[in-house]
């Protein structure tokens, strides 16, 4: 595996300058029973397409983003700060 | 053998002379020799012995390809001495010969154990009895083999710098092909690397007397502003990235295009004792007497498949080679054009050399070197025609089995390998996007077709990044197509050409024999697999190229199948009367060539990390050990005596591995609330607080102690080894959650030193000004103050168990402030006595007594959690789900042992004799006079004085729970 990712920070890095933080699942906001919670912490889309998902600059500015990328082709369609993603598509 | 008068070609000076030994001998060369051409100038045919037959093998491939040459260098086994330069000194040996490279004992494996040792024999032989395996196996390990690694690790190091580079358009490969690509894309404006594993680009033109004319192409291309890399093969493709392998450094290239030129791989033929030394490529022996001035042999006989090897016959020839005689494979029908070597044979005919029209070679003969070889004309499975036999005296064979474009590189990217019907070549087709190829490769090996189907890929590939037009090379596309190039584009329209290329070759037989017995037809050299082996192999099931490379192992040595994949294809082909496009090619799979694990391996991305107190530790001669990412010191020579001093007087230990953050805003109190489980809002500027990190299944994660320093500011401290991951935690919570409050890891920027002990207190006195009486700096206070002139933060914690103070400075003073602090007497102890005074007061080590699955109800800190603050905290959930109900992970206890050894970490904790639990730490305590512990145990076994069984690799340890500490138990010692 072997790609880029462009920092909001600092720019475009090789792969290895990164921490994976998963996909980009939400919080309950309410206390959730025992099967949302359960969902909530085991459970993952794993999509093979396009994800959504978390980034850290580890071996840089230490900046947490999110990115768009297609699983199968590794292939990054854009990065941001969480604050300024675009929103969510409703699925489809 | 011998050095041929000066080639007009050759890269070698006559003026520098150099020395250098092989297996202890001197041996000299000249400067720009290859040690095996020094070698072979020298009158040293065989170069190596062979994998498992321990047969003798010379020079084949002459650059750099084949594992005929596979010495060792310096120590460093796995060197091609085709490809090595030599230097003055450099001491080269044999490898896989013993006791020496001209008589090996072990070639007695060929000469009596040949029909005994077919493929698959060992698997079938020295499986049973399964218990002498072990033996089987020493004895196999040392008879097989390409080298030994030097013993001692300090000869074994290899440093390796790694590069990362970015550049537009890379090519792979240098000759003309590539040289030509490299130059359009950098004159149309973009940032191109051009690497290639030979000393200086220009491929083929270099030995084919155009050496002038590539090293003017060479100079345009860096001109241009291309970054040439020599010496540098490229190793793989990995989406992208092209790793590079040039010496001790490791470039990492990517690139948004690439551009393969990578040429293609002359073939051997199959025939009886194809092995023999003086068995060699055509263009290999040219490149030796072009290149290098060295003569393979004196009386040459030629066989080929087409053109190429009537050129390389003429170039031996001029180069002042005696050349008996060329067998041309191809017949003469009435449109080919070949009759009497088509546009060549004039020229053999004028240089008196004869010309066998139709003919092959059919077997080679000689003891350690060829001496006589049978050409024949062959039937189309390869058998000669009886009455067409005729056999020639000579030392060199040239061979040339037609060429096979080495498009490894590009399959590896995801092309698919494609026989092209017209030319009966695999081709590598449906190139993915950004990937082109130029060149042999290509299919297009023809000096001009090469030249324009690189012009095409380089103004291709930097178009599609908006450099120039590649409107501006029709012409070229329109003369290639004529030439018959262009085939890998898949238009249609170059077919005609490509029909006229095709008679250029004829695709020569399986194998070819005389059809008298003896002799090996070997398949593939590096394996030592022959015909035999592969027809054996398929008459047994292992009948598909896949199922026959992983049985019989052609392929699968150090050359990548270069030499053998094509020819076991057509072993299969014809066992299977399959055709050749259904047999297909296997993917040879990175590294592309060899290369020394050591220029791959490494721990780029973790830095090793040191204590600014770690000179200290050295001084004092400590046991320094890794710990995580740190080199920690476990002891200084006296673990026990350590541990008793803490209790006795006091000691030091360097903490500074310690994860530090600084947690500062006005939302910082309600950021930690969030984070920790426990209430940290409401903690008193100047005072302390245990807490645990958790999950939000309600996992412990990490743990340390938050220190609030002002209304604004928060001193947290992580375990040593969860620092990086601690501060990705909250920083990531800081990402989702909106609040006012800024992180600032510190980890590595203070030093940290605990002093503990009952006359901690008094060392500490003597030391600053600040009032260290227990009612001035209580259990639990955080202070600022001077300590030995040096501005710290004090935590009065006790991990130990003893009165500690935690004292936090800048870590450039750290080794001051230890200093100081061993200065008034307190003794310095490691980790080890560490962990056993911890223990004495059942403290835990994230990590260590707990996992994954560890809860704080679990680990029996229950009161840590508090569900009944108001704030919503990770982990929260998971814990009221379970609030009241027995921990499912078990229970976390002490326990003493009555008498017997101290269990292994990990060892098994029974209940009813099944497993049940674990030991997750257990030490001898000097203090108490007894073994004690941490266990999980089933919460029926979790009450004081419960009988606890253990079960440590087959003995029985009897022990009993404990679950308050060992040592003041009421924390009285801690608070005084």
């Amino acid at each position: 595996m072997s790609f880029l990712l462009t920092c909001p920070n600092c720019g475009v890095r090789e792969v290895a300058d990164f921490g994976f933080g998963g996909e980009v699942s939400t919080r309950p906001s309410e206390r959730p029973g025992p099967r949302e919670l359960n969902e909530y912490n085991y459970f993952r889309r794993n999509v093979a397409g396009v994800q959504r998902e978390w980034w850290v600059h580890r071996s840089g500015c230490k900046t947490w983003f999110v990115a768009e990328r297609d699983t199968r082709t590794n292939e990054v369609l854009w990065t941001a700060l969480p604050e300024l993603a675009p929103p969510v598509a409703a699925p489809s | 053998m011998k050095r041929l008068p000066r080639q007009p070609s050759e890269r070698i000076d006559r003026s520098k002379p150099v020395t250098f030994s092989f297996d202890g001998k001197p041996v000299s060369g000249y400067e720009g020799d290859t040690i095996a051409s020094a070698l072979m100038a020298g009158g040293r045919q065989v170069l190596s012995r062979s994998f498992k037959y321990h047969r003798p093998r010379g020079e084949l491939c002459g650059c750099g390809q084949c594992a005929n040459s596979l010495v060792t260098v310096d120590g460093f086994p796995g060197v091609r001495a085709c490809g090595e330069p030599i230097r003055a000194g450099m001491r080269v040996e044999h490898q896989n010969a013993w006791p020496s490279l001209d008589f090996d004992v072990m070639r007695a494996t060929d000469r009596v154990g040949g029909p005994f040792t077919p493929v698959g024999f060992y698997y079938k032989t020295f499986i049973r009895p399964r218990r002498m395996w072990p033996v089987y196996e020493k004895v196999l390990r040392s008879a097989a083999g390409l080298g030994k690694l030097p013993k001692r690790q300090e000869d074994r190091e290899w440093v390796t710098e790694y590069r990362r580079r970015h550049c537009d358009v890379l090519v792979i490969g240098g000759g003309v092909a590539g040289l030509s690509a490299a130059l359009r894309a950098a004159e149309a404006g973009a940032d191109v690397v051009l690497v290639d594993d030979d000393v200086e680009p220009g491929g083929r033109l270099l030995v084919e007397g155009e050496r002038d004319h590539a090293r003017d192409l060479a100079r345009r291309v860096a001109d241009a502003g291309v970054e040439i890399l020599t010496r540098a093969p490229a190793l793989g493709y990995f989406d992208g990235l092209v790793p590079v392998w040039q010496g001790s450094t490791l470039h990492q290239i990517r690139a948004a295009r690439h551009v393969t030129a990578t040429g293609a791989i002359e073939q051997p033929l199959i025939f009886p004792d194809n092995d023999l030394p003086g068995v060699m490529l055509s263009g290999g022996a040219r490149r030796l007497s072009s290149l290098y001035g060295v003569a393979p042999g004196t009386s040459a006989v030629v066989a080929g498949v087409g053109d190429s090897a009537i050129a390389d016959a003429l170039a031996l020839h001029e180069a002042g080679i005696s050349v008996a005689a060329v067998a041309d494979l191809r017949l003469a029908s009435a449109d080919n054009g070949v009759a009497r070597g088509g546009p060549l044979g004039g020229r053999l005919e004028a240089a008196g050399i004869r010309y066998l029209q139709g003919m092959t070679v059919v077997r080679a003969a000689g003891k350690t070197g060829v001496t006589r070889v049978a050409l024949a004309r062959v039937s189309p499975d390869g058998v000669a025609v009886p009455g067409t036999v005729e056999d020639l005296d000579c030392d060199l064979l040239a061979v040339s089995g037609g060429w096979v474009p080495a498009s490894s590189l590009l399959l590896q990217a995801g092309a698919r390998a494609r026989l092209d019907a017209v030319t009966g070549r695999f081709l590598a087709a449906d190139l993915p996007a950004g990937v082109h190829s130029a060149g042999a490769v290509a299919g297009d090996g023809l000096r001009e077709a090469a030249e324009l189907s690189g012009t095409i890929a380089g103004a291709t590939a930097a178009a599609s990044l908006g450099f120039g037009s590649d409107a501006d090379v029709a012409d070229q596309r329109e003369r290639l197509t004529e030439l018959g190039g262009g085939a890998t584009s898949s238009d249609a329209s170059s077919a005609p050409g490509r029909a006229a290329a095709a008679t250029l070759d004829a695709p020569p037989p399986a194998y070819a024999t005389d059809g008298k017995r003896g002799g090996k037809s070997f398949v593939d050299l590096d394996e030592d697999v022959t015909v035999k082996d592969v027809e054996y192999a398929a008459a047994e099931g292992f009948d598909s190229m896949e199922l026959s490379k992983r049985y019989t192992t052609t392929t699968m040595g150090p050359s990548q199948g270069r030499f053998s994949q094509l020819a076991a294809a057509r072993v299969l082909s014809k066992v299977n009367g399959a055709p050749l496009e259904e047999i297909g090619l296997t993917t040879a799979r990175p590294p592309w060539v060899t290369v020394p694990m050591g220029a791959l391996a490494g721990r780029p991305f973790e830095a090793g990390k040191r204590s600014p107190v770690h000179r200290r530790h050295r001084e004092l001669r400590a046991t320094v050990k890794w710990a995580g990412d740190w080199r920690r010191a476990y002891d200084y020579g006296d673990p026990e005596g350590e541990a008793v001093a803490v209790q006795t007087t006091a000691g030091v230990i360097d903490v500074s591995t310690l994860g530090k953050l600084i947690v500062r805003g006005p939302d910082a109190g309600e950021l930690l609330d969030r984070l920790y489980p426990n209430r940290i809002s409401n903690l008193a500027p100047g005072r302390i607080r245990y807490g645990v990190l958790l999950s939000d299944a309600g996992r412990i994660t990490d743990d340390g102690t938050i220190g609030r320093l002002d209304e604004d500011t928060f001193y947290v401290t992580t375990t040593s080894g969860g620092a990086a991951a601690v501060e990705q935690w909250f920083s990531w919570w800081m990402a989702t959650w909106d609040l006012d409050v800024q992180l600032t890891d510190v980890t590595q920027g203070l030093a940290a030193i605990n002093l503990a002990g009952p006359q901690a207190r008094t060392m500490l006195s003597g030391l600053t000004d600040l009032d260290v009486s227990n009612e001035g700096f209580k259990y639990l206070d955080a202070k600022q103050a001077m300590v030995a002139d040096i501005q710290c933060l004090l935590l009065r914690i006790g991990f130990v168990g003893e009165v500690g103070y935690e004292i936090h400075c800048a870590a450039p003073h750290g080794e001051k402030l230890w200093d100081a602090l061993a200065g008034a007497g307190a003794r310095p102890f490691g980790l080890e006595p560490q962990r056993v005074l911890r223990l004495q007061k059942l403290h835990v080590i994230i990590g260590q007594d707990t996992d994954s699955e560890s809860t704080p109800y679990g680990a029996a800190m229950p009161w840590i959690v508090k569900l009944d603050k108001d704030q919503d905290f990770i982990g929260r959930w998971a814990l009221e789900h379970r609030d009241g109900d027995a921990p499912l992970e078990g229970a976390l206890v002490g326990f003493t042992v009555n008498g017997g050894p101290v269990p292994t970490e990990g060892a098994v904790v029974l209940d009813g004799g099944e497993p049940a639990g674990q030991v997750t730490s257990a030490r001898r305590s000097p203090k108490l006079g007894k073994t004690i512990g941490l266990a999980w145990v089933p919460n029926s076994l979790a009450k004081d004085g419960t009988p606890l069984a253990i079960s440590d690799a087959g003995q029985r340890i009897d022990a009993t729970v404990t679950t308050v500490p060992f040592y003041d138990p009421e924390g009285e010692v801690l608070r005084s």
